[in-house]
């Protein structure tokens, strides 16, 4: 990546062991390369459909994900390679769901935007803007009914963050005290739309305030940030306090999906994104400035991605398409599922 | 001058109520706006207040009489210095209840609706529970209710939600004594807020809880269609069956009446056209409460469509414990060997009134109540048809895309050589529904229709 100033920050690592750090480049470098592999099988027609890429974003979620504990749900809308491969789950499972394919996570059914994992507690994958908000919360209604001391982080977008259902949530979320993060990943665009064509007042972070929900606007092309603020949230959450607001500042690098032609930013806009303010490259500096890692093991890092990326790649291709059987099935349940 | 007071009409729908307590004497004076008496709708308790003033003359009903029919007198108001027995009663002053509510006849309905009432099936084909089982009379409302409770008796995950079910006992009092039996926990009030607590709701359900969903009507379902369509009918299919929305949502469906176009669309024919959903339209008291639990234990996402004139119906309700109604099982209320009419939920009414009516004229009609639309019974339909080689079908909703066209294709496919006449689909007018009471009542499906259509299939 191009030169980018080390920052302040860099020699010196707050409230973060070497080896957490670590984990936090190692994963966010899998979204991203997983990402970049996504995007090529795309374009050589594996991949079809709508393809929304997290490139830019990696940091909200492993930040999140580092702040989260075994239980904890979350929901998410179609932009969800990135939140699944922070849960844990199977890189192959998520890229054959990718090119339609039975060992995908939804058996090829669902494709990039549906993807489910009772099993890492991720709960999707949701095509219309805003409806995972109150998914979400009631994901949290059946842990405070069922008297747990989990949480759930609902992420959605600063578009959906324009949507009725948002505030309808915020309400009932509030008065009912559920434990529930709204994490609004604020990437300045929905779609073509520049926030500020959009949306009144800038500070979504606020939009909790006439609920009675605390909020805050966070750094989210710093990772420690984010995870600092996780922590924050969870504990209120997990105290029985009811829910809070973390606007998420990040950027996306690519287009809104596949076919997007950019024509409402510059390219210098998001060149002095990624030259100034990328989250994996802070990491990195971080991790090479503060003699936690040498460029070796960095090198080692990125070699073992790139097997992991490149296996799912190659899983994703061999996996058979689903059997036509499978079109008739998972319309009914028999039994509770 | 002498003046009835007129036992009131205090909801669209009310046709008798109970006269629970006087407020007033023999011989007080009452003015305008006084509260004469307490009455009890199948809704409510109302405070009833007098419109005219005068001297209470004579009480005609006491209080605790049950079952008074809406325009009885119930009292005598008198002028100063009059008696009731010199007082000829003239025109009842009071009658709260538009003229045409008063008289009930054959063609022209109980007060306030244009649906005639439940008939007996004359000659009932199967009997849904083992003969010699104890029943009990039963409305459909106090069916729906028990069948909540006993559920959520058998199984913690199951709650109720929406508007006014907890404190208010029910916009409609389906949810009575709800919460008094499982508190504020599992009776939970909602804000006004249907796309939002829909979908907190299916999240719940994503969640390994069973929600039943009330909506005040279906009309406001609207409002959470995109939360029942593409998150609670589509997720198990999308997760490849990983998860999806074990829940019920439930709430009066249909025509009330005098409610105008915003309050009264029948949305059988929306719910049934969607893979991944159960839609469920009972009539009867037992099939609500029988096919309510299946419905609470199934799980799928199940649409339960009621109706507000079938809730205050009384119908036999067998008393076996745990009594559940499989889904996908019509049920054949009348043998005939002339005509097949196929309907469902308040289309019954009109189906048995005809059927009734046709065997006076030497017709006689075989009536099939689906009971549910998704699945949907299409054996007993067809099987009935090969018998009768007539068939007819009697729906509330809208003609285009009406089940009875599904249906009319279906008979086609599977039973064409059977025909002997076209099938006919009888359904509520392609008009938003009026508020005026003689528009209204010719938007609505009539008896005289299904009789009609009924002779001409049968060539008469
Ligand atoms: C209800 C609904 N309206 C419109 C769309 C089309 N659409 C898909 S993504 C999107 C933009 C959403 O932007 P944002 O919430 O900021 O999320 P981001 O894509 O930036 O992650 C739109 C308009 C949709 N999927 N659902
Ligand atoms: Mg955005």
């Amino acid at each position: 990546m191009a030169a980018r100033k080390p920052s302040a920050k860099a020699a010196s690592l707050p409230n973060v062991s070497a080896e957490e750090l670590t984990t936090y480049y190692r994963d966010m470098l899998l979204i991203r390369r997983f990402e970049e592999k996504a995007g090529q099988l795309y374009g050589m027609g594996l991949i079809g459909g709508f393809c929304h890429l997290y490139i830019g974003q990696e940091a909200v979620v492993v930040g999140l994900e580092a702040a989260a504990s075994e239980g904890d749900k979350r929901i998410t809308s179609y932009r969800d390679h990135g939140h699944m491969l922070a849960c844990g789950m199977d890189p192959n499972g998520v890229m054959a769901e990718l090119t339609g394919r039975e060992g995908g996570y939804s058996k090829g059914k669902g494709g990039s935007m549906h993807m489910f994992s009772k099993e890492k507690h991720f709960y999707g994958g949701h095509g219309i803007v805003g409806a995972q908000v109150p998914l979400g919360a009631g994901l949290a209604f059946a842990d405070k009914y069922k008297g747990t001391d989990r949480v759930t982080f609902t992420y959605f977008g600063d578009g959906a963050a324009n949507q009725g259902q948002v505030y309808e949530t915020f309400n009932m979320a509030a008065l009912w005290a559920l434990p529930v993060i709204f994490v609004i990943e604020n990437n300045q665009y929905a779609m073509g739309t520049a926030q500020k064509r959009s949306t009144s007042t800038p500070d979504l972070h606020t939009r909790g305030e006439a609920f009675g929900i605390p909020g805050e606007a966070v750094d989210g092309m710093d990772v420690l940030a984010v995870k600092a603020a996780g922590d924050k949230a969870v504990k209120h959450c997990r105290s029985g306090k009811g829910p809070y607001i973390l606007e998420i500042k990040t950027y996306r690098y690519r287009g809104h999906s596949m076919s997007d032609p950019a024509k409402y930013r510059t390219r210098e806009e998001v060149q002095k994104m990624r030259e100034e303010r990328d989250a994996i490259e802070h990491v990195r500096e971080m991790l090479l400035q503060g003699g936690h890692a040498t460029e070796d093991d960095l090198k080692a890092i990125d070699k073992e991605i790139k097997a992991i990326v490149n296996a799912s790649a190659d899983f994703a291709r061999e996996s058979p398409e689903p059997s036509l059987d499978e079109l008739w099935t998972d319309i009914y349940a028999e039994e509770a599922v | 001058m002498a003046t009835e007071v007129l036992m009131p009409a205090l909801s669209p729908t009310m046709e008798e109520g109970t006269l629970a307590k006087w407020l007033i004497k023999e011989g007080d004076t009452v003015s305008a706006g006084d509260i004469m008496a307490e009455i009890e709708t199948d809704k409510a308790t109302m405070e009833f207040e007098a419109v005219d003033e005068g001297i209470v003359g004579k009480i005609l009903i006491p209080e605790g009489t049950e079952g008074v029919r809406v325009n009885t007198p119930i009292a005598v108001l008198v002028e100063d210095g009059e008696t009731v027995s010199d007082a000829a009663p003239a025109a009842p002053a009071q009658a709260l209840a538009p003229a045409d509510k008063a008289q009930s006849s054959e063609d022209q309905p109980a007060a306030g609706m244009s649906h005639p009432e439940p008939v007996k099936a004359i000659t009932r084909a199967e009997a849904p529970w083992p003969a010699g089982t104890k029943t009990k009379q039963t409305t459909v409302r106090e069916a729906l209710r028990d069948a909540m409770a006993e559920e959520m008796r058998r199984d913690e995950d199951v709650f109720l939600m929406g508007e006014e079910v907890g404190e208010y006992q029910g916009a409609y009092k389906i949810s009575q004594g709800l919460l008094d039996e499982f508190g504020a926990r599992r009776v939970m009030d909602t804000p006004i807020t249907e796309h939002g607590f829909t979908g907190i709701a299916v999240g719940a359900a994503f969640g390994g809880l069973r929600p039943i969903v009330e909506f005040m009507t279906f009309n406001f379902a609207m409002q959470a269609i995109d939360q029942i369509i593409n998150s609670a009918a589509k997720t198990l299919y999308m997760s490849g069956g990983q998860m999806g929305a074990p829940m019920v949502f439930r709430g009066p469906n249909g025509a009330a009446a005098r409610v105008g176009a915003q309050h009264s669309q029948d949305y059988a024919a929306w719910y049934a056209h969607i893979p991944g959903l159960k839609v469920v339209m009972p009539y009867s008291a037992s099939d609500a409460k029988g096919l309510l639990k299946t419905a609470i234990r199934d799980p799928n996402p199940v649409i339960f469509l009621e109706n507000e004139i079938l809730y205050g119906k009384t119908f036999e309700v067998p008393e076996i414990e745990d009594y559940t109604v499989p889904f996908g099982k019509a049920r054949v209320w009348r043998e005939g060997s002339d005509v097949t009419i196929v309907s469902f939920g308040i289309g019954m009414t009109y189906a048995l009134d005809a059927a009734e009516k046709l065997a006076k004229d030497g017709i006689e009609a075989e009536v099939i109540d689906l009971r549910t639309l998704r699945p949907i019974d299409y054996d007993t339909v067809i099987a009935s048809v090969q018998k009768t080689n007539r068939c007819i079908t009697v729906e509330e909703g809208f003609p285009v895309g009406a089940i009875g066209n599904h249906l009319s294709a279906v008979i086609m496919e599977r039973a064409f050589d059977y025909l002997d006449a076209p099938v006919l689909n009888l359904t509520g007018k392609d008009v938003p529904m009026p508020y005026a009471a003689n528009l209204e009542k010719h938007a609505l499906l009539t008896t005289a229709e299904v009789i009609e259509a009924a002779k001409k299939v049968c060539y008469r």
